[in-house]
């Protein structure tokens, strides 16, 4: 028999406590467990990265990382962007606005994605988007759209700032 | 998709981790990132009973210039070398390799330590590590021992790692003055592996080659040197007819199969173009012209 693990993991800002197997993946954590189906789960064989959520401050794939191995850790999804405020958070604005999707399944991943991004670099380049989002697939979009969705959410953080600072629990470190 | 059920352990301390490998001798695993055993556990290729965490483990995330090189500790990220100016300055060759190894978020998890020690035949690293000449440091129940590079890589997922041993540091020599290094990777896309890759790391003593160390990457069942196609640069001039015979000996004396990837012949082909390649990469990078 084996032995379930307590863990801990702070969502979005908020402590996470459950009693899991060992063997339960981060993405089904934040969906069955915690209740977040804004993290989608599409290859689930580390390809496709829909499953991408912020963790301790970077973008990873939480269909590839254990629950257990995210205990005490800080965990930011798509949910945690715009939450607790009216408006879209300017990276999801930007998708809006530039038709950066289409059916919306690889999304939440591509918007997290960019978020790591442009947390880490300012004035980002073409080049630097793409290879950004080159763990991210999209079978719709042909990406040019998401690539002209991340340019404007570029413009957007610098003149509008990034309202996540104004909850540094679930603040990204850069 | 859920892996199989394992037990899971997550200790502070090194020794407890050892202990825990000696108790269930082969039937233990290291998990570092978790970015190649994870998937393995998932599609059900492997169960392992007892998984050993290093994440609690303090002190094995580092990127420390010495006098005579650089050690870097084993759970050190693959973007963090990626992003080290350190390592941009001293090693491109290991720059090159962290930048196309898998993709962005991968790199954000996966570990310097689990690459090696997983020994994967496609991994970027043990190529990269044995062209560099880096050595291993291994600990193990009575203490700690060094591995070469070369030495470390016995077959496909096979390293001189005992059950009872983990990989805890990489040593990265220094080269001399006029060194450099190249890792080129040719693949179709982000999300598979190499078609083949070739590391190559040079020294050079005025117009002449004095040292060079080239490995490969996905044409063998383990990573090793080319010593046929060094041996064509060593105490030559680097001009074309060299640069092209050691091209062509590792096209030739490499072990590549015909799969998804590609015919044989056309794997043998890409070699001997990306090996050129990367041998005037680093010749350019030692100063050579």
């Amino acid at each position: 028999m084996v032995s379930k693990k307590n863990i801990s993991i702070t969502v979005n800002g908020e402590a996470k406590e459950a009693e899991v197997e060992p063997r339960m993946l981060l993405a089904h954590f934040l969906r069955d467990v915690v209740g977040l189906t804004g993290t989608h789960i599409g290859c689930d064989t580390t390809n496709c990265g829909a499953c991408t959520v912020i963790m301790d401050g970077k973008a990873v794939k939480s269909c590839t990382i254990l629950a257990v191995q995210a205990n005490g850790r800080k965990i930011l999804t798509i949910e945690g962007l715009s939450k607790g405020r009216e408006k879209l958070h300017p990276v999801q604005q930007s998708f809006v606005d530039k038709h950066g999707l289409q059916c919306g399944y690889c999304t939440s991943g591509m918007i997290l994605t960019s978020y790591w991004l442009l947390k880490n670099r300012k004035n980002v380049t073409e080049e630097e988007i793409r290879a950004a989002i080159s763990g991210n697939l999209c079978r719709c979009t042909g990406y040019d759209n998401i690539v002209e969705s991340i340019k404007d959410a570029s413009k957007k953080m610098e003149e509008e700032g990034d309202p996540i600072e104004e909850h540094p629990e679930i603040k990204v470190r850069a | 998709m859920n892996p199989p059920t394992f037990e899971y352990f997550a200790p502070t301390g090194i020794d407890e981790v050892i202990d825990i490998l000696a108790k269930y001798p082969g039937e233990a695993k290291i998990l570092a990132g978790g970015q190649s055993i994870i998937p393995l556990l998932k599609s059900r290729i492997s169960s392992i009973p007892y998984l050993v965490s290093l994440s609690e483990v303090k002190g094995l995330s580092y990127i420390d210039e010495g006098s005579e090189g650089v050690r870097i500790g084993a759970m050190t990220i693959d973007s963090d070398l990626e992003n080290s100016d350190l390592v941009k300055k001293r090693f491109p060759i290991l720059h090159d390799a962290t930048e196309q190894l898998a993709d962005p978020l991968v790199r954000n998890v996966g570990t310097i330590g689990g690459n090696l020690s997983h020994a994967d035949p496609a991994n970027d690293l043990p190529a990269v590590m044995i062209a560099l000449g880096a050595r291993f440091t291994l600990r193990g129940k009575g203490g700690s021992r060094e591995v070469e590079a070369k030495d470390f890589f016995l077959d496909t997922f096979t390293t001189a790692l005992e059950p009872e041993e983990v990989l805890t540091e990489i040593n990265i020599p220094f080269w001399g003055k006029k060194s450099g290094g190249a890792y080129v990777k040719f693949k179709k896309n982000t999300w598979n592996f190499s078609v083949a890759a070739v590391a190559v790391q040079l020294e050079l003593d005025g117009n002449r080659c004095r040292k060079a160390h080239i490995a490969t990457t996905s044409v063998s069942p383990k990573s090793g040197r080319m010593e046929k196609a060094e041996k064509a640069l060593i105490g030559a001039e680097l001009n074309d007819h060299a640069i092209s015979k050691a091209a062509a000996e590792v096209a030739t004396s490499s072990e590549p199969v015909s799969d998804s990837y590609g015919p044989e012949e056309y794997k043998r082909e890409i070699l001997r173009r990306i090996t050129r390649e990367a041998i005037n990469k680093a010749l350019s990078r030692a100063g050579g012209n």
